[in-house]
């Protein structure tokens, strides 16, 4: 598909366009757009074949500032649109950058079905737990009880983990990230890049105006980061003195590794078919305020919906051989008159 | 034994019966047959939403009218000349619409006290005198369908009856000379897994036929004879069939892939269902989540190069507006084909009604202009599409192509277009392959001529931009909130558009006498009354002329000066009036109207009574 062998070295900067960025100063979304720009390079395609897609919303000016092809389109419709390029040109890499309203609010119905299509797309959903963009109103992944200017007396909506719900909507990709973890970010955008279908990655994003800190016990507390690798038991803290073990309940819970010894712990397991293991993970933390996982939940192969739909068309066409046109207007039955 | 043939130049079927009875396939298959005798014609399908409403309710009533004729037709008839009943139900829906003499031809099965009751006939109008204006012909077409198919001992009594259907179209094929062939090979064809079934319809039709030729009850068959139709190849279309080969017509002129967004929605679906059965012309469909994603697939598929379309109709178009006025900000070219409906709301899912020309126009937020064309007939449809594709591909632009149920699934016989006639519309697309300023691509650096923008699609080296939906400086397309900007950019949009104007044919006028005071406009799918009205006003020796609109955004250059020429404008639209109040502001003549929503097409007659009204006063 993708032809690396003729491809000029590319750097962090032929990445960036030339419009000025126009986000606060101090916000997450600075080190992301670096970072996606650093990664781009070595992810081995040419940059005429890329194409970023945004809806609207704080990340959604995020096209602006990639010199590669960019649509900004609507809200919450960005991974529609994506679909129709993507499943349209399997020779492109599509990314979709959006937010927590964007994607789980008003986009919520495209995002679902977007993943368990499994259109050949990589959707990075930066959460702030707020609506920036219209200066400050919960989102749909803000606590309960969180006090807005739409929210005096405290958000009455029970939020949405979106690591939950991207598993439960059949997403063969999930994986979460931090804005500042720089090595750690860079490494999950390229592994989600890679993957083939849709592939979802929540990065957890400051808003240092409208909602400053809310990831702090994650975010600056690399001891409450459970960093997930597949394979390997799944250790924190500080000097990886914590695990995650499966309960007799069929729950997961947090030990101590010196009480129970490695052995106990569970081994992740991003490749298996089931969803259930990467489920009772992203249910460690419903919001990021204790030990909280981060890394790939799942990563498995599925068919990817823009190759079988050209692969319909081709199978077609080899059937009953290429269209002619006049055949089909003619149709079956015709009669002449003279 | 009757064999006396008497030859008649026009006939008018109504085939009605309960919604699982089949009315609607019994109706599809004497229309083939009689398009393969060379008739002209034209059919009108008229059938619930519900699916399936409770067997004998009225609302579960479905009915099927087709008229056919020695010479050329417009509508799909006023007043049956025949009705098939196949219940109380069917006759009590369809009776009001006959003259006294039609022939009434009923399944006296299903007269049954129970089936009286579910129709609401407090006595049996067999034998209350509701019918005595008529011919009425009852049938025991249950009984002798079940007795045709005694042999059959592997179906049930049910599925016996279920072929009662074909019966009737046995029936009626004898009496006004239809071949049976064509029907034959059909049921072998369609039944070909279940090869009892097919030989049962087959019987089941065979006994229809016999029982015509034995019975005493019919005085005589009928025939008609072919239709003196203008020379070529014919086939049967309806408008969602030609309006899906003119879109896989277009991509094949353009040299470009067809991508079709839809969401199934009534009457739309068809064109949908129709386009995924064309894989091998290298059609893309892509069943979307919803309105919204179906169009948004489309506008994406643009972006990447295809020519897309999605198709709707009723509030499938209000969901897709947002999508729409982001094509024309964006400046893609994007055909969204709505199939109108009755309304507001979900309204009237499978009638017909002319009232989203506004929408088309103005329904989006912003100064937000896109070309809108109307088709007149079902095989028009076709020609639309490709119409509609080269404006939106020469010019960037979305365009809105509005036909309604009416021209969605009624028929009519359509001369085949040689492929040397289509357009060629490869000019129309030339893809951006080099910088086109100092060096840089600028993607709104526009044609003199055209005002189009460039499009530049993504695997292009060296021209990788960004487009959006917040207001652009022209030229470059960054982000401008530059108060001048925004004016020019939006008297750039609006001048695209109004330039098409000078693109398309001028209005072409039907004006034999010359002196003619009347003119009698319309638009879309009430070409076929309006015309057929306006032959008939000029049989009766009034002076009537035509004129039919199919760009309605722009207009045609020469419309205002047709208007000018008369003295009364007559303007009928399936709404409360439209386009005259758009022709009214921008002319401001006094256009009359002539408007009803009934979920029908108009009649001939009304037409010709409003025409004589007009002209009393002029």
């Amino acid at each position: 598909m993708t032809d690396t062998t003729e491809l000029p070295q590319l750097t962090k900067k032929d990445f960036a366009s030339d419009q000025e960025v126009r986000w606060c100063p101090g916000c997450g979304d600075y080190a992301i757009l670096a970072n996606i720009q650093g990664v781009m390079p070595t992810l081995g395609f040419p940059k005429e074949r890329i194409v970023f897609v945004s809806g609207i919303g704080c990340a959604a000016r995020f096209p602006y500032y990639m010199d590669t092809y960019g649509f900004h389109s609507i809200h919450g419709r960005a991974p529609a649109i994506a679909t129709g390029i993507s499943s349209s040109r399997p020779d492109l890499k599509v990314f979709v950058v959006t937010g927590d309203g964007d994607a789980l609010s008003i986009g919520g119905n495209h995002l679902i079905h977007a993943l368990r299509r499994n259109v050949n797309m990589t959707i990075i959903m930066f959460n702030n737990q707020i609506y920036g963009l219209t200066k400050g109103q919960y989102s749909p992944t803000s606590e309960l009880g969180k006090i807005t200017k739409s929210s005096p007396s405290g958000s009455l909506d029970h939020p949405f983990n979106p690591v939950s719900l991207a598993l439960g909507a059949e997403a063969s990709f999930v994986a979460r990230s931090v804005d500042n973890e720089r090595a750690h970010l860079a490494e999950i955008i390229e592994r989600a890049a890679a993957h083939q279908g849709t592939s979802f990655v929540e990065v957890y994003q400051n808003c240092n105006i409208f909602n400053d800190g809310a990831f702090d016990a994650v975010r600056g507390n690399k001891a409450n980061q459970i960093r997930l690798e597949h394979g390997q038991p799944i250790r924190f803290g500080a000097d990886h003195e914590y695990g995650v073990a499966l309960a007799s309940t069929g729950q997961l819970e947090i030990v101590e590794v010196a009480d129970v010894g490695e052995g106990a712990l569970l081994a992740h397991d991003a490749h298996g078919d089931d969803p259930g293991l990467a489920f009772l993970l992203s249910r460690l933390s419903h919001t990021p305020h204790g030990p909280t996982p981060i890394g790939v939940f799942r990563e498995v192969a599925r068919p990817v919906y823009g190759a079988e739909l050209q692969g319909q068309i081709d199978d077609a066409i080899t059937r009953k051989g290429p269209g002619k046109l006049e055949d089909l207007i003619a149709g079956p039955d015709t009669w002449d008159v003279s | 034994m009757s064999n006396q043939v008497e030859r008649v130049r026009t006939v008018t079927i109504r085939f009605a019966g309960d919604s699982g009875d089949g009315m609607q396939l019994t109706g599809t298959r004497f229309t083939s047959a009689t398009a393969a005798m060379g008739n002209d014609l034209a059919t009108l399908p008229d059938f619930p939403a519900e699916i399936r409403a409770p067997a004998g309710s009225l609302p579960g009533v479905s009915g099927f009218q087709l008229h056919f004729a020695d010479h050329d037709i417009l509508t799909p008839g006023d007043a049956p000349d025949v009705l098939v009943s196949m219940n109380p139900a069917a006759l009590k829906v369809n009776l009001g619409d006959l003259e006294p003499g039609a022939t009434v031809i009923l399944n006296e099965d299903a007269f049954t006290p129970q089936n009286l009751k579910k129709a609401r006939y407090e006595a049996d109008p067999r034998e209350d005198g509701t019918l005595e204006p008529f011919q009425v012909v009852e049938v025991p077409i249950t009984t002798m369908t079940v007795g045709a198919l005694e042999k059959y001992e592997d179906l049930g009594k049910k599925e016996k009856q279920r072929a009662k259907n074909m019966f009737a179209l046995g029936l009626m094929s004898w009496m006004y000379s239809r071949p049976t062939e064509p029907t034959t090979e059909w049921l072998a064809d369609k039944f070909s897994a279940q090869p009892s079934v097919a030989a049962a319809n087959i019987a089941a039709f065979d006994a229809g036929w016999a029982f015509g030729e034995t019975t005493e009850l019919f005085g005589h068959q009928y025939e008609v004879a072919p239709a003196d139709l203008p020379p070529g190849r014919y086939r049967q279309i309806t408008g969602n069939q030609a309006i899906s080969c003119g879109l896989v017509a277009a991509a094949d002129r353009s040299g470009l892939r067809l991508f079709l967004g839809g969401y199934p929605i009534t009457p739309a679906s068809d064109v949908l269902h129709e386009l995924a059965r064309y894989k091998q012309f290298g059609v893309q469909t892509f069943q979307a989540e919803d309105e919204i994603a179906g169009v948004g697939a489309s506008l994406g598929a643009s972006f990447a190069g295809n020519l897309a379309a999605t198709v709707t109709s009723g509030p499938g178009i209000a969901l897709k507006a947002e999508t729409i006025g982001l094509g024309v900000s964006v400046e893609l070219p994007l055909l969204v084909l709505n199939i109108q409906r009755g309304g507001p709301s979900t309204g009237l899912p499978t009638k017909t009604e002319q009232s989203d020309l506004l929408q088309a126009l103005f329904g989006r937020n912003g100064e937000s202009p896109v070309p809108v064309i109307a088709a007149a007939t079902p095989g028009d449809c076709f020609h639309t599409a490709i119409e509609a594709a080269r404006m939106a591909l020469t010019y960037r632009t979305p365009v809105l192509v509005l036909s309604d149920g009416y021209l969605a699934n009624g028929a009519e016989p359509w001369r085949i277009p040689e492929m040397d006639e289509l357009p060629d519309l490869r000019d129309c697309v030339s893809f951006a392959t080099e910088t086109n300023h100092n060096g840089e691509y600028w993607p709104f650096l526009r044609d003199e001529g055209s005002l189009a923008r460039p499009w530049a699609i993504p695997g292009t080296p060296g021209l990788e931009h960004r487009i959006g939906g917040l207001e652009k400086a022209d030229g470059t397309g960054n982000i401008s909130y530059d108060p001048d900007n925004h004016q020019h950019m939006t008297e750039v949009r609006q001048g695209k558009v109004d330039r098409i104007a000078e693109d398309i044919p001028p209005l072409a006028v039907d004006d034999p006498d010359g002196d003619t005071r009347l003119l009698m406009l319309g638009w879309g799918s009430t070409y076929g009354p309006i015309a057929a009205a306006v032959r008939q006003a000029r049989d009766e020796g009034h002076a009537v002329a035509q004129a039919h609109l199919r760009h309605l955004n722009p207009f045609p250059a020469n419309l205002g000066e047709i208007l000018a020429r008369y003295d009364r404008v007559l303007l009928p639209e399936m709404n409360t009036g439209q386009l005259r109040m758009l022709l009214r502001a921008r002319y401001l003549m006094d256009v009359r109207g002539y408007n009803r929503v009934s979920g029908l097409p108009f009649t001939t007659q009304e037409l010709v009574r409003e025409i004589t009204n007009q002209l009393a006063h002029v």
